[in-house]
């Protein structure tokens, strides 16, 4: 019972931190830029701001228009009951759930994708196709680099995989190697800098913003919601990965260990932000494929 | 030990991943460079028995022939002929990666097709060799300027150099000395012959060497003896 509650509490964690992450990524830039920089808490009151308002719909647009921010919340908040967090038991375990996170990620990115389309807005299709290609080329990084570490640790769940790989051999190299690719991956999907602006709004580079350009107000909100706590569902999935194992370890280092590792990244993308500039449209292939070179080579690493 | 070992043939494989990235001729050539170094301390962890003053002064020559000698001729070549820093490619790097992954998978099948000699515990160490031999032929074939077929070159050479390194742990000083004077030679004289073709002809690019003869059927001669295509 009380490993019920405690994955119902990662959950109810998640929804209540994962903007702060978004907070903590923009002021690491902001010390970076020599800026002082929006308050921490500043994603909160956007989202805030954006449920008090109404909303607006074009006559265009289909029910599939609105759907869209709510399924894909909901995809999102599906994955986070399966991902463990800080080694506890998930909501859901089962084997083969590595498998349907993957499609979660899929579905929230399909129904964006499809109410980016349904707009009719030609714009918005170029940024769903993008989004489409890419996303194409992720895929095969972070199923790869997941059936390594199945294999590295013999389960096909989530929960027996993260914080569990231990360090004998050739396991060290296995999940740093997947833990890199997945870090491309977690800025593939979440819309980051080397591949895609969050903040730019030049219509020749947008990727994921474009999508969203028609949505306002509660829609919006939910839109960015669902981004918030998509950057912690794989935030989580990579602090699992390159986290060493412990089980034998104290609830509370546990916890404490997984919450420093979320609060790290965010501060690395900041960093990586702060250094790195936009690549162009053409590199980003080249980038993914990397990605997913490295996860086959921890695959061949782990079978050799 | 045999951790050390992993690392570094892991650190040679993503070293080739990287030459078929890159997209700099300054990267290529620094990246050969480092792949260089690491295949010179390669020896040192993969002996079996004893480190010997032979093997230091092996891995100690290979280290400054590949590590630092060969880039900085390379590195000179290129300032001075003054060639676009930018690779161009008949196959991209795009491809090339997907390409390199499929090669790597079917490296790995090799290397269960032919392992080592003795039972060795390098399981991935003929997988690599056969990786960076391929890598290099790729390089080679899918590269238009001649400068990254001297790196193709050496790519492949350091395939075979490693394969020394594991199967032929006694052969005789002198063939590896041998061997590495040859690759000496054969950059030296490559690197020479890039400079002169690139003084003599407006780019370095080995699709235009194509048209070097005099006569030229069907229209005038261009000038300079070679294309004008940038």
């Amino acid at each position: 019972m009380s490993a019920t509650l405690l994955a119902i509490g990662h959950i109810v964690l998640a929804l209540v931190g994962a903007p702060l992450l978004l907070g903590i990524i923009n002021r690491t830039k902001a010390v970076f830029a020599g800026r002082r920089g929006q308050p921490v808490l500043q994603p909160y009151f956007d989202i805030l701001k954006l449920m008090r308002k109404g909303a607006v719909y074009s006559s265009t647009t289909t029910w599939i228009f609105r759907a869209g921010p709510a399924v894909t919340l909901a995809a999102v908040l599906t994955g986070l009951c399966i991902v463990p967090f800080a080694g506890a038991k998930p909501l859901l375990a089962f084997q083969g759930d590595l498998i349907l996170i993957a499609y979660l990620l899929a579905l929230s990115r399909l129904m964006t994708v499809l109410a980016a389309i349904d707009t009719g807005s030609s714009f918005e299709g170029m940024g769903a196709s993008r989004e489409l290609t890419f996303s194409m080329l992720a895929e095969p990084a972070l199923f790869v680099g997941l059936l390594a570490l199945a294999r590295v640790t013999h389960s096909l769940s989530l929960d027996g995989i993260l914080y569990k790989t231990g360090v004998t051999g050739w396991s060290i190299g296995a999940p740093a190697l997947v833990a890199a690719a997945l870090f491309v991956v977690f800025l593939t999907e979440n819309a980051r800098l080397p591949i895609d602006d969050p903040d730019t709004h030049l219509e020749l580079t947008m990727i994921h913003e474009v999508m969203v350009l028609d949505h306002g107000g509660p829609d919006l909100g939910l839109v960015q919601c669902g981004s918030a706590l998509k950057l912690w569902l794989l935030g989580i999935l990579i602090v699992g990965v390159a986290s060493p194992n412990l089980a034998d370890a104290s609830l509370w280092l546990r916890e404490g260990f997984a919450v420093a590792g979320l609060a790290a990244l965010a501060v690395l993308v900041g960093i990586v932000e702060s250094f790195m500039a936009r690549m162009r449209l053409m590199k980003v292939p080249q980038l993914l494929i990397g990605a997913g070179a490295l996860s086959v080579l921890a695959a061949i690493l782990v079978l050799g | 030990m045999n951790d050390l070992i992993s690392i570094l043939v892991v650190v040679i494989i993503m070293s080739d991943f990287l030459l078929l990235a890159a997209g700099s001729l300054r990267a290529a050539v620094r990246i050969i460079g480092f792949q260089g170094l690491a295949l010179g301390v390669l020896p040192l962890c993969a002996h079996q028995n004893g480190l010997t003053l032979r093997l230091v002064a092996i891995a100690i020559l290979v280290i400054i022939l590949k590590a630092v000698v060969f880039p900085r001729l390379l590195l000179r070549s290129l300032r001075e002929s003054g060639a676009p820093r930018t690779i161009t490619f008949f196959v991209g790097p795009v491809s090339s990666l997907l390409l390199g992954i499929f090669v790597l998978g079917s490296s790995l099948w090799w290397g269960y097709l032919l392992p080592l000699p003795e039972r060795s515990p390098y399981t991935l160490a003929v997988p690599m060799v056969f990786f960076t031999i391929v890598t290099g032929l790729l390089l080679l074939v899918s590269r238009r300027q001649a400068l990254m077929q001297v790196i193709g070159y050496l790519a492949l050479e350091n395939g075979i150099y490693a394969f020394g390194v594991f199967f032929a742990q006694s052969e005789s000083m002198l063939i590896e000395l041998g061997i590495l004077l040859d690759v000496f030679v054969g950059v030296f004289i490559m690197g020479i012959m890039v400079f002169h073709i690139s003084r003599e002809f407006d780019n370095i690019e080995s699709s235009q060497l194509s048209t070097l003869r005099d006569w030229f059927r069907g229209s005038r001669r261009p000038a300079g003896g070679g294309g004008t295509l940038r």
